[in-house]
């Protein structure tokens, strides 16, 4: 076998902490070979950036790394910064998560890119433009010779991740490292932009690690996995292996517990616990706590597992790992579309349209509104969970917001319990505000940190006066008890909770006033997978409970499908596509809506191999200065003239639940598939 | 209730960077002396004319003054008037300073406008040209001196509270509060105002070293608090005059004005340290 490209020995990292210092990676080893895509997958605090950042030396000074580290031929660890430095410039690129931070704001872009190769003396200065210009066109982007003297202020999101693997290319470096590349992009982008790496790779036979919490893009990437957990890889295999037969509890916990687009509804089998903080590891194995093969074993209590090879080409770090468990949970169907027709409509949503006014110039004048919502209508009753999906921009957190009062709306109407909510004084929106709750999307930011958590739930029944009434101290600890936290948690502060339980925390404060309608805000996009399906299970269960009706805002299709009795898909402030759940998934008759579920990963990576991918062009455009006819036109693979001069009607697509909004709806064809696949 | 949170966990977290432990160290001594000053053995105002400035000795620490007055005991005495002075100026210009910030920040608008255009003109007052003007039409009193820190101070909390507020409103606890019915008073005082308070404690700490230093000034120009109340800027002014008679004079009061500044001073960045690693205190473990 040739020499690997990258080859980590027992590497260790740890930081300084109060009283001992905090072992953030503890003994990882791998090889990575040229042509290859290694996927580090884990969770936050699993170690697996810290990871990637002792690879190439860029950890502070104040980490202390042990082990060995050999990129082709230089030893990293140890090695001064000069070598260091030429090391990065040719043998190793990077793509980080946030392209709106890797690149410099005012340096031009293309000259970005050479930069590193003019420095090292890699390429005469030149050549660097025209040599800027090639590395455009090699990721993708249109009209390379007028985006090369662009700032980054004029890339989109998806232009800047491509502009940033062209540079990490630039040097065809043996070495690729990708740091959760796509998690701040939306899913076509996302699409857009792992087909690039892939393609860039295939073209510089570089080996690529790339690090994400995805399971989805690492069944549509990887070749070879680890699965990192509590600082130490648990388990590695070829892709297909993993996902079809994992050899540690935790890996087969997690495929358990995210939940899936192609499967029917099934209850989500959450990880119990939190994952472990560096700072505090059980003894033994880390995964024991929560593990359900290990279960109190001894053996699991009193000895960490060494990751040794069990079959074929998988090593997994478990003492039991012949009693992974394999196949999926008992499958629990939920009955779908449990709402009562004849019984009016918890929330009734008319024609909602939310402009804002774009701003000029000194004199501040109105130049044009941004259309952030055009248009929405929506029904939600009570039980039910309407789910509104879409990429960043359409306009799905202001209808939401709109709803609730927090954002004016310029026309239509909302009805609450058949009551139009708009234009009500003061106190009338007080008191509509009994009704309805908000959940937000990031439990850090929506809690009072100077307030006890008691005293944050208690709030809203203060505000209305109702504290005595509702029962007093006794009221919250029920709500604690509901929300699944103990009530001797009262006196402490949102600082000391985790993400998933400050969730738990910002739920029960939205329950206390009793509303009939909770607008959640992508409750689930900030947290961890495995506390992803423990708070999904939570709202199931309280929706049960006390018939409550949902209004689900989010962009993940997988978790929305989950979850939903109907779905409403929006693009540019519009409702594209609406129909009961399944029929919306198994059969979408309008194209964004085909698009969107082709470009969502889907963690099964012999299935992703087998479906068809429709990869959008483009992305979506300036809401201030929407196309004319149908917002989707200018991306869509069915346009034609009509869809151009005219935006279409929103209508029920022949006998089915549906409704879309296209000239040309209709089930995907297979040969349009190939027209439009990649 | 919350506030008290907020100040006993910065306390806690000051008192753990030894800069900032040394400054509420030597700060926490001259409150105490200037507290209890009548309960000491010590005497401002006596005169004994026989032994006047003479040097340090057994019954005169410090030495005596042009007119036999112990300088130990006019320094601790002196303390007070610093300490109201300051106490003073910080709380009319946090009275109104921070509610013109909150109201500012929160509606912005005309209210924002105006109320900023107000803060500009008061920023354009030199302090010490706008105390002088004061003690001419009012005469000399420590009053004059303490009303025009205090108003040359409004700026400073008005700005400071305004950017908080500002930023502050965005945040979805703050929404939270407006989503389930919350007032935009109950909004601006009991949610956003707490937030705020260690933002508010640094212009404190700031206003309040400008204070004892402009007072200091103002006596050493003679146009400070009326004699014979003890003061240390008056007797720096005297320590002056008899620099060469007796040179050991101004060493005290000089020493502890500086440390007395330095004191503040280091508080100020220990404080701002915290608020630039919200990790160090409880009350701001929001990016943890």
């Amino acid at each position: 076998m040739t020499e690997p490209v990258l080859k980590v020995r027992d590497l260790t990292v740890d930081f300084p902490g109060t009283p001992d210092r905090v072992p953030v990676v503890r003994g990882v080893s791998f090889d990575v070979h040229a042509n290859e895509v290694l996927c580090i997958v884990g969770e936050s605090g699993s170690g697996k950036s810290v990871t990637a950042l002792a690879i190439t030396g860029l950890l502070p000074a104040s980490a202390r790394v042990g082990g060995a580290v050999r990129v082709k031929d230089t030893d990293v660890i140890g090695a001064d910064a000069e070598v260091l430095r030429r090391m990065r410039g040719r043998d190793v690129g990077f793509v980080f998560q946030d392209p709106s931070t890797t690149l410099n704001p005012v340096l031009p872009v293309g000259r970005q890119m050479t930069e590193g190769q003019v420095a090292l003396g890699l390429l005469a200065k030149r050549d660097a433009a025209a040599r800027a210009v090639e590395l455009l066109r090699e990721v993708d982007v249109a009209n390379p010779e007028g985006r090369v003297g662009q700032y980054p202020h004029e890339f989109s999101g998806g232009m800047r991740q491509r502009a940033v693997i062209g540079m990490a290319m630039a040097g065809r470096p043996g070495l690729i490292i990708a740091d959760e590349p796509t998690t701040a992009l939306d899913v076509t982008v996302q699409a857009q932009v792992l087909g690039v790496l892939a393609k860039r790779q295939k073209d510089t036979g570089a080996a690529v690690v790339l690090i994400t919490h995805d399971l989805g893009v690492v069944a549509e990437v990887a070749d070879r996995v680890a699965v990192m957990y509590g600082g130490r890889i648990v388990e590695t295999g070829q892709v297909d292996q993993i996902f079809a037969q994992p050899r540690h509890p935790y890996t087969a916990a997690l495929l358990h517990s995210i939940p899936r687009m192609d499967m029917t509804d099934r209850r989500l089998d959450p990880i119990p616990g939190q994952p472990p903080s560096p700072a505090s590891l059980p003894k033994g194995c880390a995964f024991e706590p929560r593990c359900s093969v290990g279960n109190g074993r001894p053996k699991c209590l009193s000895e960490d597992p060494a990751l040794r090879i069990v079959d074929d080409a998988s090593a997994s770090a478990c003492h039991y790992w012949r009693d992974t468990p394999t196949a999926a949970a008992p499958a629990e169907v939920r009955e779908i579309s449990r709402n009562v027709p004849d019984q009016p409509p918890l929330l009734e949503i008319r024609d909602l349209k939310v402009h804002f006014p774009v701003r000029r110039g000194i004199l501040q004048r109105v130049t044009g509104h941004v259309r952030a919502v055009e248009g929405v209508n929506l029904t939600v009753h009570a039980g039910e969970t309407v789910s509104l999906v879409g990429e960043s921009g359409c306009g799905k957190t202001t209808t939401g917001k709109a709803v609730m009062g927090l954002t004016r709306a310029t026309a239509g109407d909302i009805l609450l319990n058949q009551q139009s909510i708009l234009g009500l004084s003061a106190s009338g929106m007080r008191n509509a505000r009994r009704n309805m709750q908000y959940i937000f999307q990031d439990p850090f930011s929506s809690l009072n940190p100077v307030k006890t958590v008691e005293d944050i739930v208690a709030e809203p029944l203060h505000i209305h006066g109702l504290y005595d009434e509702a029962g007093g101290a006794k009221r919250i600890a029920e709500l604690f008890d509901m929300v699944g936290l103990s009530p001797s948690m009262f006196g402490r502060y949102p600082a000391e909770f985790s993400g998933g339980q400050k969730q738990r925390i910002g739920i029960a404060r939205a329950l206390v006033l009793q509303p009939r309608l909770l607008i959640l805000d992508e409750p689930v996009a900030a947290l961890d997978v495995s506390i992803q399906a423990q708070i999904l299970n939570l709202l199931e269960d309280l929706q049960k409970e006390l018939n409550l009706g949902y209004l689900f805002i989010a962009h993940n299709l997988s978790v929305v499908r989950h979850i939903s009795d109907r779905v409403a898909v929006m693009y540019l402030g519009r409702i594209v596509e609406e129909s009961d759940r399944d029929t919306l998934y198994d059969a979408p008759v309008h194209p964004y809506t085909q698009s969107l579920m082709s470009a969502a990963p889907i963690p099964d990576p012999v299935e992703g191999r087998r479906r068809q991918r429709i990869v959008l062009e483009g992305e979506v455009p300036d809401p201030a200065a929407p196309p004319p006819g149908c917002a989707f036109a200018p991306r869509c693979f069915r346009a034609t003239e009509i869809c151009r001069s005219a935006p279409p009607p929103f209508e029920r697509y022949g006998k089915t639940e549906s409704r879309a909004a296209c000239y040309h709806a209709g089930p995907l064809e297979q040969v349009e598939q190939k027209a439009t696949g990649t | 209730m919350k506030y008290l949170h907020v100040i006993l966990s910065t306390l806690h977290a000051l008192l753990r960077q030894t800069g900032a432990a040394l400054g509420l160290g030597f700060l926490a001594l001259i409150v105490l002396v200037a507290v209890f000053a009548d309960l000491l053995p010590l005497d401002p105002l006596g005169q004994d004319f026989i032994r006047s400035l003479e040097g340090p000795s057994r019954d005169y620490w410090f030495g005596t003054d042009e007119l036999g007055r112990d300088i130990l005991s006019r320094v601790v005495f002196g303390a007070r008037t610093s300490l109201v002075t300051a106490a003073g100026a910080v709380v009319i210009a946090a009275l109104i300073g921070v509610p013109m910030g909150l109201i500012g920040g929160f509606f912005g608008g005309w209210r924002d406008a105006a109320l900023m255009r107000m803060v500009d003109v008061m920023m354009a007052l030199p302090a010490i040209l706008f105390a002088m003007t004061l003690i001419a039409v009012f005469g000399r009193s420590q009053g004059a001196a303490l009303l025009a820190v205090g108003i040359t101070g409004i700026p400073g909390f008005a700005r400071i509270v305004r950017a908080q507020v500002m930023s502050l409103r965005k945040r979805d606890f703050v929404i939270a509060v407006e989503a389930f019915g919350g007032s935009a008073g109950y909004n601006m005082f009991r949610t956003i105002l707490p937030n705020s308070l260690s933002q508010i404690l640094v212009q404190v700490v700031v206003l309040s070293s400008v204070a004892i230093l402009l007072e200091a000034a103002l006596a050493f120009l003679g146009v400070g608090v009326p004699p014979p109340t003890p003061s240390w800027g008056e007797m720096l002014r005297t320590g002056k005059t008899y620099l060469h008679e007796a040179p050991y004079y101004a060493v005290l009061p000089g020493i502890v004005l500086t440390l007395t500044i330095l004191a503040f001073d280091s508080i100020g960045r220990g404080l701002s340290r915290l608020i630039e690693n919200p990790g160090e205190t409880a009350m701001q473990g929001t990016l943890k």
